[in-house]
């Protein structure tokens, strides 16, 4: 019987410290917002208290516009962030893993080198870029420099070379080209692999922060996670229920993309689908 | 004409020189079995035939037409892999169809192709499964059958039934034979299996290191191997080679005293030059009056023993009995003449009577 209650205990308490934060927001997202900044919040969620997500969603709050709006800039900005970086670096990793050209191996480097400059190190230069471009406060100013991965490259590389070289040779004596190869064989064996880097970069995405906060101003590029923050304002006239509110709206969309997509992230993730 | 012609074929792998010239010429619808120890070049061999690889020096001609420097897939060749190499999402049709997808065959003629393969191989049940709901022989037959299904003027099989367990691999090659007879496609089949380079060639070529050291049918190179490396390669057990000077006007060979005599045969080459006498296991002969051997191991096989008998610090001599030959704690033998080979010693080279 102990054998199997130390690890239970522990598996619980586990579950408790990820799921109370979470509960908290919904139990307080129903409640008044003076009862929540006095620290009496109760852990019943009070259902009269529910048409604050009716409210945030079309009017926003104080600080901050509707929420619905945040919400599709942050689907948008996270899904062109995904599909950014995978349309970027399945290519690249294609080349460096199966081609022999000059400097492949510079190019490689260069890719992992990047590794070490992530966009908060090199916030400064690329807004000026972006300022040069005359991308401030646009959509592609948003998304455009997170689309370049050095993760992603590094990952799918790791994928290829799995790959059988008497698979690639095989395709080859059948006369398929390198975009032929690309396309009916390596996306459809590396699907697995491929469903769950979108859906780490879709969490990735959608948690941006600080690039979104210095090249975004314009109050119609808000993302959530910005709204979030504009919602806390310095004085005392915080709705804390509103911030809650909105806080359990825009966990929604990351955790549906890991429940639909949760079968192939596992399989991508432990066995390679070989 | 010729099915397949390679001349001076080279290849080196930076420094290394793994192939080093290979000349050959294969008969149309002649099976080629290249057999060797393992890193002799025989993959690589088979690749550059494929266009897997670039050789280094010589030429490549199939049929007739030079395709040293033409794409895999423009070589009309198709291969069969030691891992099968099947796609892992395509399904057994799709698999054997790919390539004739890729060369825009209309659907009708794809799925005729298709379904005259798998009716050969005993596929037509299994065309919707995937590669890993089949079992290791129905995922050989798949490979073959997409090699089938492309018409090839050439076939490639690199150790095709390694992965395959004792009576599957039995079973496939009597499979893998009556179907290239039956085809009458060139084919170059590499193995490491004694067996399948006994029974599946036409001929056989037995490589060294690079080199091919002898291309003859399976009977001759058993019969009269062209030197002691082949004569210690191909049979199992290994051949017994015996270090001895010729003696007696060339007629009789002298090991460690003991004199064996040569038969009718007489060979030019001066008294006491080095050679190494060969035998093999089954064709030493017990023998009252022979000289005798300490007996050191004796392996009962079932359907034959195999004795290993030795002196200290000489060489060593492997026997193979039918069963129910009594064996004691020494043997004596005697090696009819009509059953040995004769090697340079310096060279290793067969030596041929007068
Ligand atoms: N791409 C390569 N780069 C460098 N060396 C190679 C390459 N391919 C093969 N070799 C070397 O060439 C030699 C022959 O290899 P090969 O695969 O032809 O041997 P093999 O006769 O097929 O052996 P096995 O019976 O084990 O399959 C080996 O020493 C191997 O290390
Ligand atoms: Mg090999």
């Amino acid at each position: 019987m102990t054998g199997r209650f130390i690890p239970h205990a522990v598996l619980t308490l586990a579950v408790l410290l990820f799921a109370l934060p979470i509960w908290i927001a919904i139990a307080g997202s129903t409640q008044d917002s003076a009862v929540i900044a006095r620290g009496e919040l109760s852990l019943i969620p009070d259902l009269a208290g529910l048409g604050v997500y009716r409210d945030v969603l079309l009017h926003g709050s104080a600080g901050a516009g509707p929420v619905w709006r945040a919400l599709l800039v942050s689907a948008g900005m996270a899904l062109v962030i995904a599909l950014g970086k995978i349309a970027l670096s399945l290519p690249s990793a294609y080349a460096v893993t199966f081609f022999r050209f000059p400097f492949r191996m510079t190019a490689f480097w260069l890719i992992f080198l990047t590794l070490m400059l992530p966009v908060e190190v090199r916030l400064i230069p690329t807004f000026q870029v972006m300022s040069n471009l005359d991308l401030i406060n646009s959509f592609t100013g948003l998304t455009l420099p997170l689309v370049a991965s050095a993760t992603a490259t590094l990952l799918f590389r790791q994928t290829f070379l799995a790959i059988p070289d008497e698979l690639v040779e095989a395709a080859r004596m059948d006369g398929a080209g390198p975009l032929r190869f690309l396309r009916d064989i390596l996306i459809p064996v590396s699907g697995a692999n491929i469903a769950a880097l979108f859906v780490i970069l879709f969490v990735y995405g959608w948690n941006q922060y600080l690039w979104p906060l210095l090249v975004a101003t314009d109050p119609k590029l808000d993302t959530v996670v910005i709204g979030i923050v504009k919602m806390i304002g310095l004085d005392t006239a915080t709705e804390w229920n509103k911030v809650m509110a909105t806080a359990v709206l825009a966990l929604i969309p990351p955790v549906a993309v890991v429940l639909l997509m949760q079968r192939w992230f596992v399989k991508g993730l432990t066995e390679g689908d070989k | 004409m010729a099915g397949l012609r390679l001349e001076g074929l080279r290849k080196s792998f930076g420094q290394n020189e793994i192939l080093k010239g290979v000349d050959l010429t294969l008969a149309d619808g002649e099976m080629l079995v290249i057999v060797g120890a393992s890193g002799c070049g025989k993959s690589t061999l088979l690749r550059l035939v494929a266009g897997l690889e670039t050789p280094t020096a010589g030429r490549i001609l199939i049929d007739g037409r030079d395709v040293t420097r033409l794409d895999p897939s423009e070589r009309d060749i198709a291969m069969v892999f030691q891992n099968y190499a099947l796609y892992p999402h395509m399904s057994v049709f799709e698999n054997m169809a790919y390539g004739l997808k890729i060369r825009g065959l209309p659907k009708a003629g794809i799925r005729a192709k298709v379904d005259a393969a798998s009716a050969l191989l005993g596929l037509d049940a299994l065309l919707d499964r995937k590669p890993r709901q089949l079992s290791g022989g129905q995922r050989q037959r798949v490979a073959m059958g997409r090699a089938i299904v492309r018409d090839p003027k050439l076939f490639l099989f690199d150790e095709p039934l390694s992965n395959l367990d004792a009576k599957l691999r039995v079973q496939m090659r009597g499979e893998i034979r009556r179907l290239q007879r039956r085809l009458k496609v060139t084919s170059l089949y590499v193995t490491h299996d004694q067996v399948e380079a006994m029974t599946l060639g036409d001929r056989l070529l037995v490589m060294h290191q690079g080199v091919p050291v002898q291309l003859a049918t399976p009977t001759e190179v058993f019969e009269r191997p062209a030197d002691t490396y082949v004569a210690g390669f191909i049979g199992s057990p290994a051949m017994n080679l015996l270090p001895g000077t010729l003696g007696r006007n060339g007629t009789a060979v002298s090991l460690e005293g003991t004199e064996v005599g040569l038969g009718t045969r007489r060979y030019a080459l001066p008294d006491g030059h080095g050679v190494i006498l060969g035998i093999r296991p089954e064709h030493v002969a017990l023998d009252p009056s022979g000289r005798e051997w300490p007996v050191e191991v004796v392996e009962l096989l079932g359907s034959e023993t195999l004795i290993h008998a030795g002196r200290t610090g000489a060489a060593t001599l492997t026997l193979r009995l039918a069963n129910g030959a009594p064996v004691g704690e020494a043997v004596r033998v005697s090696f009819p003449p009509e059953h040995l080979h004769l090697f340079d010693r310096a060279t290793g080279l067969r030596l041929d009577p007068a």
